[in-house]
């Protein structure tokens, strides 16, 4: 028993399931990740995630393999206290463990950081985006302004009107400024693949390149008081006439009260408005 | 008449009536300064200034009851510094300040065990409230305040959860000391947690509050009164914290007995170590940051009104710069559990000694590096993203030796599956689903999606649950026989743990499900689509509470009613503490051991492990 070669059968074990279940993780699950084909950013998020769960494949095999290995060749089956190999370390293993698992964190941080770097995958950037897709410049500006409970979105290219629902035109990229008015929210378009934190006194640029018709869900995705879980709401990218139109439609529908808006501005300060004692 | 005069004197029943003389004393000075002035909205119960002042001189009070200021008092005096020892064996050594770490450890584990169930009870009713896609039970602001409790009781509470209970009473045992280098400081430390836990609890009279247990600004200088409580609890917390870290380190440091080299030091000792390295270096800052909170909602000062000057990132980086730390004070003495326990249930010794040690001080190092991957998307310093997923993904190489060692320790062992290695063994799983899950949250384009979901949810259980939880009921079922003297039963401890591990990871293994499809965190209401896997993860939950409640009646009734006594070791385990007698005499050792190996000897030719005289424990082989 103890002469069986049980570092050989492992690693066979190891190696023979792990070559089987990685391609299979990369193309049968991987695919299925959220949060979908719909933008540009959204398929970054996918290919990144279908990239992440394939190298993780290999250490889990190794990881539940190696216990159900031991679990069921080193049991005690006797019942009396037998020592163990007083082995106390190789320093073969040890070297080979950390060259292993060195190069894995290496690869992912610069597989992660050049997807990044590309376009910034959607995530809010701050008022100067560090990683900017290309054609940046020629980007369509919408802001996203939250506050206590809702989200209200503002088109500085088109009078500054301002709109209670978020109508996006298909194949454009879309540079979103979002701020907020009072606590800090979490602008979160599931289906574009846009995360970014709404800061009172901010600005937080995300980029994102929409493609064809959609219906999308916005949610609050931070703590942001009483109605936090209310704070929901339904967006869509229509083609490019629709969108026209309906910019129009809202322009002259909320003429009367975007009278009274502040002008268009990265950021809107209320007074301070301090609670009591 | 006895038990009367026994009630008399100081202790928690004294610490208690003063802590609540004190709170009103300090209510009553609140509003006499302030007056009608500040009420802007005439709601007297939304007195901040008054509130805070109560919480203050009510510990105070409750400090000074419990006998907190005789030493003090006799210093200024001009006694001599002496150490009271208290050596009755009465159950009322429990009940008030005690300088033997044998007690502290006790109440600690009592103490904690108490809000560790009220925290498990709140995440009863938030999974009750999330068996319906719309608000059913619980308005949004109830549901924010049970939000709010049970994150802020478990991740405060449970910063002491290992090194409180079992890192008081062991580590003393395991150096060959009679003591911790501050005993005093050790009674302090408990009874100011017991302080806050009861503090956080009477959130619920001033309204809750709303804001999770991160507190972001400015949706903490905005809530009602029930902040403060929280404000309260979370420096009380801190303070604890790094008073029981100062006091861990000083006594490895300076009392470990002859022969106990730092390359002899149980690995166990050595996950106190960096654990209350973080603790010293990360809890000021909490303190610190929610000192300036307080000031904000009492002086009117704007560190974080950006309407006013000042930022809610300072808030968030502040808090993180504490809170990621604090998430490993939490993970690393699981580590240290495991990494103690695989080699007496394997009869190996441990693998890796110096690789073990270094993974722990390693991650006890770059957790300082990684606190903005918690701001990935708010906007902050975007351009050092690349830097902090950096940092984040190293950690998993010393996360990884630990797991190395683990595994190898077990590797051609003579493995007992008893229930402390079960629970040690759901560490591995446990623990490897949590870190491979943190891969995809320290990946930005990745983290985009998870960010702020479910998913982010259920990953840090699977790390802090399944990593500390796990290994803390390791730890009741291995060192509970020596620390109470009695036997646990372990039919019902395999129940307790089968039962534990499957609805653990029935509960959040779907989560991760739900994260990825849509769900943010702290909602009361989500979409319908997602009713079914939601009404599976709460029904998972319930089986987990009532796990719980197996290893409750395990607890009390094997220690109540049964009553079987402990052998001195029933483990077989070449460790200095089990080489004592269960219990443990008051002062320890007679004589103060010799080291001259390290306690994981096991098949090798070894000397018979230098017993203290009063100790009727021989030797294993």
């Amino acid at each position: 028993m103890r002469d069986a070669p049980h570092g050989k059968r492992f690693l066979i074990t190891f190696a023979v399931l792990s070559v089987i279940a990685t391609p299979l993780v990369a193309i049968f699950v991987g695919r299925e990740f959220p949060p979908g084909n719909a933008t540009a950013q959204a398929h970054e998020q996918v290919f990144d995630n279908s990239w992440l769960v394939a190298i993780m494949t290999p250490p889990a095999v190794f990881v539940l393999v190696f216990l159900a290995y031991v679990l069921t060749a080193f049991r005690n089956r006797t019942g009396d206290l037998v020592d163990g190999p007083p082995v106390r370390g190789d320093a073969r293993i040890q070297t080979w463990w950390m060259v292993v698992t060195g190069a894995i964190v290496l690869f992912l941080a610069g597989f992660g950081s050049y997807e990044l770097v590309q376009s910034g995958s959607g995530g809010g950037q701050g008022p100067t985006a560090a990683f900017e897709p290309a054609g940046y410049t020629k980007a369509m500006d919408v802001q996203v302004i939250a506050q206590q409970w809702e989200f209200t979105y503002r088109y500085p290219t088109y009078g500054g009107v301002e709109v209670p629902h978020l109508v996006l035109p298909a194949n454009t990229l879309v540079r979103l400024h979002v701020t907020s008015l009072d606590a800090i929210h979490s602008f979160w378009a599931y289906q574009l693949g846009v995360k970014a934190d709404a800061n009172p006194g901010s600005d937080n640029i995300a980029y994102v390149q929409t493609k064809g018709p959609l219906t999308f869900d916005i949610h609050c995705a931070e703590l942001c008081g009483l109605w936090h879980g209310y704070m929901f709401d339904t967006g869509q990218v229509v083609d490019a006439r629709a969108f026209a139109s309906w910019i129009k439609r809202q322009r002259s529908y909320f003429a009367p009260v975007n009278r009274y808006l502040p002008a268009y501005a990265t950021t809107y300060l209320p007074d301070p408005q301090r609670r009591a004692g | 008449m006895t038990v009367a005069r026994r009630l008399v004197g100081f202790n928690l029943l004294t610490g208690i009536i003063l802590g609540v003389g004190g709170f009103y004393l300090g209510w009553f000075i609140g509003h006499h300064i302030t007056g009608p002035s500040l009420d802007y909205f005439n709601d007297i119960d939304q007195n901040d200034i008054s509130l805070f002042l109560g919480y203050i001189l009510g510990v105070v009070g409750f400090l000074l009851g419990l006998g907190f200021g005789i030493y003090p008092w006799a210093r200024l005096r001009g006694y001599p510094p002496s150490l009271r020892e208290k050596e009755t064996q009465g159950i009322g050594r429990y009940f008030g300040l005690c300088t033997d770490h044998k007690v502290v450890g006790i109440q600690y584990l009592c103490g904690i065990g108490i809000f560790f169930f009220i925290g498990g009870l709140n995440a009863m009713l938030i999974r009750t409230e999330l068996l319906s896609p719309t608000s059913h039970v619980f308005p949004p602001g109830q549901y924010l305040t049970l939000v709010g409790m049970h994150g802020t009781m478990m991740m405060g509470m449970f910063t002491s959860g290992i090194l409180g209970p079992f890192a008081n009473y062991i580590v003393p045992l395991m150096i060959g000391a009679r003591r911790m280098a501050f005993p005093r400081i050790e009674s302090l430390t408990f009874w100011l947690l017991m302080a806050a836990g009861g503090i956080l609890t009477t959130t619920i009279f001033f309204g809750g509050f709303p804001t999770g247990w991160t507190g972001y600004q400015p949706l903490q200088d905005q809530a009602n009164a029930g902040m403060d409580s929280y404000i309260v609890f979370f420096a009380l917390v801190g303070i604890s914290m790094c008073l029981l870290g100062l006091n861990m380190l000083a006594t490895i440091i300076t009392m470990r007995a002859p022969g106990l080299t730092w390359g002899r030091l149980p690995i166990f000792c050595w996950g106190v170590v960096s654990t209350a390295i973080l603790m010293v270096l990360a809890a000021p800052v909490l303190v610190a940051v929610l000192a300036m909170g307080m000031l904000d909602r009492t002086a009117q000062t704007s560190f974080f009104i950006a309407s006013a000057g000042g930022s809610p990132y300072l808030y968030e980086n502040l808090f993180w710069v504490f809170g990621h730390p604090e998430v490993y004070i939490l993970a690393l003495p699981g580590f240290a559990i495991v990494l103690e326990l695989l080699p007496v249930f394997s009869r190996k010794p441990l693998w890796g000694y110096r690789l073990a040690v270094a993974g722990l001080l390693g991650v006890t190092l770059l957790s300082w590096l990684v606190w903005q991957h918690h701001l990935f998307v708010s906007g902050i310093n975007s351009d050092l993203r690349p830097f902090y997923m950096l940092s984040t993904e190293l950690i998993s190489i010393p996360t990884g030796f630990t797991f190395l060692c683990g595994l190898m320790t077990l590797w051609r062992g003579q493995l007992r599956f008893t229930v402390p290695m079960l629970f040690c063994l759901a560490w591995f799983f446990n623990f490897l689903i949590g870190g491979l899950s943190g891969v995809f949250l320290s990946d930005v384009p990745s983290d985009v999606t998870t960010h702020g979901s479910f998913f982010s949810m259920a990953h840090f259980h699977y790390t802090i649950m399944g990593g500390l939880v796990f290994t803390f009921f390791a730890a009741i079922y291995y060192w509970g026989p020596k620390m109470t003297g009695f036997q646990l039963n372990e039919r019902l401890g395999k129940i307790h743990f089968w039962l534990m591990f499957i609805a653990f990871n029935s509960t959040f293994g779907p989560l991760f499900a739900v994260g990825f499809l849509g769900q943010p965190r702290r909602v009361v209401t989500y979409t319908a689509h997602l009713h079914f896997l939601n009404v599976w993860v709460s029904i998972s939950a319930f089986v987990l509470g009532i796990s719980m409640l197996i290893f409750l009646y395990n607890f009390v009734s094997s220690l109540v009613f049964a009553r079987i006594p402990a052998p001195a070791n029933p483990w077989g385990s070449l460790s200095m503490e089990w080489q004592l007698p269960s219990p443990v005499p008051v002062h320890n050792f007679d004589r103060i051991p010799v080291f001259d190996a390290d306690p994981y000897a096991y098949g090798e030719p070894r000397a018979p492990v230098a017993v203290p005289a009063s100790s009727g424990a021989g030797g294993m082989s």
